[in-house]
C-alpha cells in the first residue's frame, strides 16, 4: 500500500513550504529522524516553541554558535523535556493571562528520543502527563541510543543486537521485548495519542495537526530509522519505515478519548516480520527459531491492538 | 509599611516570595523546607498572587520546570532540601549557566547515610561550584530580607544567575520568630518587574541550551565565572539600597564584637546568633574574642574576608559538613585558600559541628574558642576536628 503515490502532485499544496528546521544540521546522511523533525515543524508552524531532550537531534542542531531551528528552542539536559516543556507551558499560561505577552496560543512542545522517553525520562513524562499540561510531547523512536553509540534501551526490540547487547555465541542480543509506551500513556488518560512514522509523512503531519489543536496533553510516539543504528543502507531508510508498518511490528493508528482507529496507511494484509528485519545489519545473526518467535509476538501484539480498535468506546460513549 | 509580626521562619519564607510576585513556583515535598512551598500554594489558592503552582513529581523535575519557566520569561521560584537538591544536581550548573535568575530557598539538612532529616550543610556544600551566587541567612529577619534580594540581584541585567538562599532545617525554617515583614508597596518599590533578556516566544526567536565544543567550552567557563565574580558588585549595590529603604544593613561577612579581638570564630548560618552569646561569656571574663558571620558564600568575599580577620591571632572556623578525606571542612579550606598568600595571618583551627542536627551549646563555642587560643601555643594534631564524637 503507498499512500503517498501522489506526493509530487499533492505535496506541494499539503506542505508548508517555510522550514523551521533548516539545511546545515549535522545529521547522518538519511536520517529518518531529522526529516520527521522536519515534517513536525511544518505541521506545527510558527506559534510553537520546542523543547529538546539530549540526543542526536540536540547535539546535531545547536552546535554553538549556529542553530538550525527557526523557532523558539531550549535544550536543558536528557531526562527532562517533558517537566521543561511544562515549565514553559505554566509560563507562557500566566504571562499571558497576566497580559505580559501577546494573547495567542502558543503550543509547547517536547521532543525526545527513545533513552529520553522509555528510560531516563519517562518519570518527568509521566508526571507532566498525569498533570495534564497543554503540551504535546513526541517521540521519536530510533530504538537505541543511537547518540552515543547504539546502546540498549526499553526501546530496543527483541532480538537486536546494540552495542550493549550484543549478538554473540552465547547471546541473541536483545532478549526482551519493548516497551509498549503508547499503551503506557494511554493509561495516564491522555486525550489524544498517535503512532507514525516519517515514511508515511502526511499521516505524520495530519497527526501533528491533530495533537496541536488539543487543549491539554498528547503524545505521539514517531518510529525513526537510523540507517546507522540499524545497520540499513541509508538510501532504504524510507523503505525501512515502511516495512515497519506493511509487516504489523509498528502499527499506526490513534487512541482518541480512549478510542482506537487505525491509521490509512494501514496494510490489509500484513507481510512476514523476516522482510523487515533482513533488510537490518542489527537482526543478522537471527536464526529462523527467533525470526518465527517474533513473527509470533508481533501477530499477538498486532491482534491486541485490533481487538482494542474493534471493542473500546470513546470516552463520551461511556459517561453514565 | 512594614509590619512586626511573629511567625514561622519558612511561612514568613512563602510570604516574603509571594511579595516578589512569582510567576511560577515549581517544588516536590521534602523536609524540612517543605512548609515554604505548601504555604506558596496557600497564597495561590488563595488567589493572593496570579502564578502557576506546578506540583512536579520529583525535584529533577521541579527545577527543570523551573528553567523551562525562566526561559519562557517568568519569574520563578523553586524549594529544597537536602536528596531534593542532589536529585536536582544535573539541573544546577545548567541553570547558571543558561543565566537563568531562578531563586531557590534550602532548608540545610543533612545528606543521606545514614538518613537523617535534621540540619547541617552537607547539601549546598555539595553543589558549592556550579555558579549560583549563594547566601546563608542567620535568623528569621535575614531569611525574609535575602528572599526579597535574591530577585532583584538574580535579574539584574549585569547578573542574570540564579541564587540560592540557605537557611538552617528546623533550627530557622521551623522555629516562630519576630520580624519585619515588608508590605506590597514597598516591595514594588524595591524590586523592578522582571525583564528578561531573552525569552522563548515566536516574536524574537531564540535558541537556548546550544552545544559548546571544545574550542568554545574554556570561553563558556570563564564567562560564568565573570559573571558570578562580577555579581558581588550588584550584591552590595542590592544591599546598600536594602539598608537604605529599610534600614537593616547586609554585608557579606558580619562582624560582631570585633574590636581589638585576638580570637574568633566563624560561623554559616544559624549557628552565629549562639556564638554570639559566648562571645559575650568570653568577653565578660576578659577573653578578647569576637564573631564574624559568613553571610555571602559565593561568590567568595575574600576581600571583606582579609579586613575582618586583620589582628586577629586565632580564627575558629566552624564547619557544618564534612569533606571526606579532604584537608579541611569546606568553609575552613576556602578561608585557609584565602589567606595563604597573606603574610600575617591568623591560626586557623577547624570545628566541623551540629552533623545531623546534633546540638551545638553555648559552652561549646566557649570550649571551641579556648582551642583556638591554645593552638597558639601548641599546634592539633589534625587539621579539623568532628566536634563532640562520643568515644573519642
Amino acid at each position: 500500500m503507498n499512500t503517498v503515490e501522489n506526493f509530487e502532485l499533492y505535496a506541494p499544496r499539503l506542505v508548508d513550504k517555510q522550514e523551521y528546521f533548516n539545511v546545515g544540521h549535522r545529521a547522518c546522511s538519511g536520517c529518518g529522524e531529522a526529516l520527521a523533525i522536519r515534517l513536525m515543524c511544518k505541521a506545527l508552524g510558527e506559534d510553537t516553541v520546542i523543547v529538546n531532550a539530549t540526543g542526536c537531534m540536540e547535539v546535531i542542531s545547536v552546535m554553538y554558535p549556529t542553530t538550525a531551528w527557526n523557532l523558539p528552542w531550549i535544550h536543558v539536559a536528557f531526562p527532562n523535556a517533558a517537566s521543561v516543556g511544562a515549565g514553559v507551558e505554566a509560563a507562557l499560561k500566566v504571562l499571558r493571562r497576566k497580559g505580559k505577552i501577546a494573547d495567542r496560543r502558543i503550543k509547547v512542545v517536547a521532543i525526545g528520543g527513545d533513552g529520553g522517553t522509555f528510560d531516563i525520562g519517562f518519570q518527568a513524562l509521566s508526571g507532566a502527563m498525569e498533570r495534564g499540561h497543554d503540551l504535546l510531547y513526541v517521540c521519536f523512536d530510533n530504538e537505541a541510543y543511537m547518540n552515543t553509540g547504539i546502546q540498549r534501551s526499553g526501546a530496543t526490540p527483541f532480538g537486536a543486537s546494540t552495542t550493549t547487547n550484543p549478538a554473540g555465541a552465547a547471546s541473541q542480543g536483545k532478549n526482551e521485548w519493548k516497551k509498549n509506551i503508547a499503551e503506557i500513556i494511554a493509561s495516564h488518560n491522555v486525550p489524544y495519542i498517535a503512532t507514525a512514522c516519517h515514511s508515511y509523512p502526511l499521516d505524520f503531519m495530519n497527526k501533528v495537526k491533530k495533537a496541536r489543536e488539543v487543549e491539554g496533553p498528547s503524545y505521539i510516539h514517531c518510529l525513526s530509522v537510523c540507517p546507522t543504528g540499524w545497520r540499513v543502507q541509508t538510501e532504504e531508510c524510507i523503505k525501512a519505515g515502511r516495512l515497519a508498518v506493511e509487516t504489523g511490528v509498528f502499527p499506526l493508528y490513534e487512541i482518541e478519548n480512549g478510542k482506537y482507529t487505525m491509521s490509512s496507511p494501514t496494510p490489509e494484509k500484513l507481510r512476514p516480520v523476516e522482510d523487515y528485519l533482513k533488510i537490518q545489519g542489527r537482526f543478522r545473526h537471527l536464526t529462523p527459531d527467533s525470526v518465527q518467535k517474533i513473527q509470533k509476538r508481533v501477530t499477538l501484539e498486532y491482534n491486541k491492538l485490533l481487538d482494542k480498535v474493534e471493542n473500546l468506546h470513546s470516552w463520551s460513549e461511556l459517561e453514565g | 509599611m512594614s509590619k512586626r509580626i511573629g511567625m514561622e521562619i519558612a511561612l514568613a519564607a512563602a510570604e516574603a516570595v509571594a511579595l516578589c510576585k512569582p510567576d511560577v513556583v515549581a517544588a516536590y515535598p521534602i523536609t524540612p523546607n517543605t512548609h515554604i512551598p505548601e504555604h506558596l500554594s496557600d497564597i495561590v489558592a488563595e488567589g493572593r498572587i496570579d502564578a502557576d503552582f506546578i506540583c512536579v513529581e520529583s525535584e529533577h523535575s521541579a527545577l527543570s520546570a523551573c528553567c523551562g519557566a525562566s526561559g519562557a520569561g517568568a519569574r520563578a521560584f523553586t524549594a529544597t532540601s537536602s536528596q531534593g537538591l542532589l536529585y536536582m544536581a544535573e539541573i544546577v550548573p545548567i541553570v547558571s549557566a543558561m543565566r537563568l535568575p531562578i531563586v531557590m530557598a534550602i532548608g540545610n539538612r543533612a545528606l543521606s547515610g545514614p538518613i537523617n532529616i535534621w540540619n547541617d550543610h552537607s547539601d549546598i556544600m555539595s553543589q558549592r561550584d556550579t555558579g549560583w551566587i549563594s547566601m546563608f541567612a542567620a535568623d528569621g529577619q535575614e531569611t525574609i530580607d535575602m528572599m526579597i534580594q535574591a530577585f532583584k540581584i538574580a535579574e539584574h541585567r549585569d547578573v542574570m544567575l540564579p541564587v540560592n538562599i540557605n537557611l538552617d532545617g528546623f533550627q530557622l525554617t521551623h522555629v516562630v520568630e519576630p520580624m519585619m515583614m515588608p508590605d506590597q508597596k514597598e516591595v514594588d518599590k524595591f524590586l523592578p518587574a522582571y525583564k528578561p533578556f531573552a525569552a522563548l516566544h515566536p516574536d524574537n526567536i531564540v535558541s537556548m541550551g546550544a552545544l559548546a565544543m571544545p574550542d568554545i567550552f574554556n570561553e563558556a567557563m570563564q564567562a560564568k565565572d565573570h559573571a558570578l565574580i562580577n555579581s558581588k558588585k550588584v550584591i552590595l549595590e542590592v544591599w546598600k539600597e536594602w539598608e537604605e529603604q529599610f534600614g537593616r544593613k547586609y554585608e557579606p561577612i558580619g562582624a560582631y564584637r570585633m574590636d581589638g579581638a585576638e580570637v574568633a570564630l566563624l560561623t554559616l548560618g544559624s549557628m552565629g546568633d549562639t556564638a554570639e552569646v559566648a562571645v559575650d561569656e568570653l568577653r565578660e571574663q576578659g577573653v578578647k574574642a569576637g564573631l564574624l558571620k559568613l553571610k555571602l558564600w559565593r561568590p567568595f568575599p575574600t576581600e571583606e574576608l582579609l579586613k575582618a580577620v586583620k589582628g586577629l591571632k586565632s580564627l575558629a572556623v566552624i564547619d557544618r559538613a564534612v569533606s571526606f578525606g579532604g584537608v579541611n571542612g569546606p568553609v575552613a579550606a576556602e578561608i585557609k585558600a584565602a589567606l595563604y598568600d597573606q603574610k600575617e595571618r591568623p591560626l586557623i583551627t577547624n570545628h566541623i559541628i551540629g552533623l545531623g542536627g546534633r546540638d551545638v551549646v553555648v559552652a561549646d563555642f566557649v570550649k571551641m574558642v579556648q582551642q583556638a587560643i591554645s593552638a597558639q601555643k601548641k599546634k592539633p594534631k589534625e587539621a579539623y576536628e568532628i566536634y563532640g564524637v562520643r568515644g573519642s
